[in-house]
């Protein structure tokens, strides 16, 4: 019975998605569209992008330091590890976790509060394809914008790394050179690679969640919840897949 | 002209409409009434394509609505003007763009052009100066009569109105009721409004469907409604002290004019 309605849950989403992914009736207002939501769903979370990674950058390399150094391991170690975790897992997959709360939740409450208050059904009478005009620049909009975010983190998280120099945890040539040890630019790719993946899941899901709201604003909290929920974990499952895939 | 023809509509396995068949005249206001729960917005939802009847007609001027197909369904809806019971005005553009709207989705027209039509409708429902701001600074009045403006910024030739005065006062849903007549007859369309105002049914019921039970059980004007020997109607329309009384004087006068 479980299975039967995660399927038929499956079924509906893939059916939202073919709606989704059909040709825009108007460019210009698609393009409008699209960089409004740019500009809500990327450029209004740079901010947050900027902060945690800052401070988990500077986190991470105090413990690194605190933790890992001996006088067998050589001292470039503790930069080494910092740029290792925030390219490979932090800047793409722990920052698109936060992404899913900050994001997946304004999609699917704006999306939910659209179905309540009729202003979807507004559009389908209109002659609106309501899902290729409200989700589709969500989608395109979030994974365009997603790869300079991550490119944000990746610095902003070597910043923070820098900046416990000044406390004294380590030195700054030590860092200069644990960063640039060993350095596979491929890395980065997969960074920028993996966070499109969680990008798609993110916004996709989350407007599934949204524009399947039935009932009122009790419902619109609740697919809010399950928007961050289902977002979450599907991240977590995608990333050992695209890990295995793509190392 | 719309016409419906034997429209029936189950959910599982209860029957909500029960072979209704009625005519929507043009350049008129059709008032369907009837109870909560009676079946007239699942009525009006078909109708509108909200929902797919499980079986009947519903024709478009001779065009069948059930069995059109995609392409001619979404042209047909271009020639559709709709105002929800809660406006479903967009929240995130101003009074002046969701008039707009429907012009910026499917008008030829220039940006000049388009601006120029979108504040004529606002001018047309008083709200000229309205403009620039956003559905949530303005009052529930104001935003029905937006609502009424993005509906008739297309000129559509069918105008579908769901409960237009509910959550409004008796002299906004006054203004309201008279705005849609007006607007029904200057631009000759065929106006379908769901509602349990009596004060609407008597002010602007020119053709008055009345839903019991899932079932057509009387239909008229706001002058035969008084008249009515039809029982559920009556039960329905005379529940009120105040109805009562005005058919009470309604027959004391007939019946001295019969005496003169």
């Amino acid at each position: 019975m479980l299975l039967q309605k995660k399927l038929s849950t499956f079924g509906e989403y893939l059916i939202l998605m073919g709606k989704t992914f059909q040709r825009p009736e108007r460019m210009r207002m698609f393009m409008k569209q699209y960089i409004k939501e740019m500009n809500s769903l990327g450029v209004d979370s740079i901010g947050i992008v900027l902060l945690i990674s800052f401070f988990i950058g500077a986190v991470i390399c105090i413990q690194m330091k605190m933790n890992v150094s001996s006088p067998w391991m050589p001292t470039f170690t503790t930069g080494y590890t910092t740029r290792e975790i925030m390219l490979l897992e932090f800047s793409s997959s722990i920052m698109c976790l936060i992404l899913a709360g900050k994001v997946g939740s304004n999609i699917a409450s704006e999306l939910g509060t659209m179905r309540v208050t009729q202003q979807i059904d507004a559009l389908e009478i209109m002659g609106v394809n309501s899902a290729s005009f409200l989700i589709l620049p969500k989608v395109l909009g979030l994974i365009t914008i997603i790869p300079c975010l991550v490119v944000f983190s990746y610095a902003t998280g070597i910043i923070g790394a820098y900046a416990t120099t000044l406390m004294g945890v380590i030195t700054a040539s030590d860092l200069t050179v644990g960063l640039q040890h060993s350095f596979n630019p491929w890395f980065a790719w997969m960074g920028i690679i993996k966070s499109i993946a969680f990008a798609f899941i993110i916004s996709s899901v989350s407007s599934y969640c949204g524009y399947t709201v039935k009932g009122g604003s009790l419902n619109v909290g609740r697919a809010s919840t399950d928007a961050v929920v289902s977002s979450s974990v599907l991240i977590l499952f995608a990333d050992i897949f695209l890990t295995k895939l793509l190392s | 002209m719309i016409q419906v023809k034997n429209l029936q509509k189950r959910f599982d396995d209860k029957e909500v409409l029960k072979g209704i068949t009625a005519d929507f005249k043009d350049g008129k206001c059709n008032l369907i009434i009837g109870q909560s729960g009676a079946g007239k917005t699942v009525l009006m939802s078909c109708i509108i394509g909200l929902f797919r009847p499980t079986s009947g007609e519903i024709l478009y001027d001779g065009r069948d609505m059930v069995k059109m197909k995609l392409k001619q369904w979404k042209m047909l809806r271009r020639e559709v003007g709709m105002l929800f019971q809660g406006s479903a005005l967009f929240d995130s553009m101003t009074v002046l763009e969701n008039a707009r709207f429907p012009l910026d989705m499917f008008s030829e027209m220039s940006e000049k052009e388009r601006n120029e039509r979108a504040q004529f409708c606002l001018e047309r429902v008083n709200l000229g100066d309205a403009g620039h701001k956003y559905p949530g600074e303005i009052s529930g009045g104001m935003q029905k009569r937006a609502a009424i403006a993005r509906a008739i910024s297309l000129n559509p030739k069918y105008l579908f109105c769901d409960e237009p005065n509910s959550g409004l006062d008796p002299k906004t849903s006054l203004v309201i009721d008279e705005l849609i007549y007006s607007i029904t007859h200057e631009f000759n369309m065929t106006t379908i409004i769901n509602t349990h105002d009596m004060n609407s049914v008597m002010g602007i019921g020119e053709n008055i469907v009345f839903i019991d039970k899932g079932e057509k059980a009387w239909q008229g004007n706001s002058g035969e409604i008084m008249d009515s020997t039809n029982e559920r109607l009556n039960s329905f329309i005379f529940a009120s002290d105040l109805f009562k009384k005005i058919k009470a004087e309604s027959q004391l006068e007939k019946m001295k004019g019969s005496h003169d």
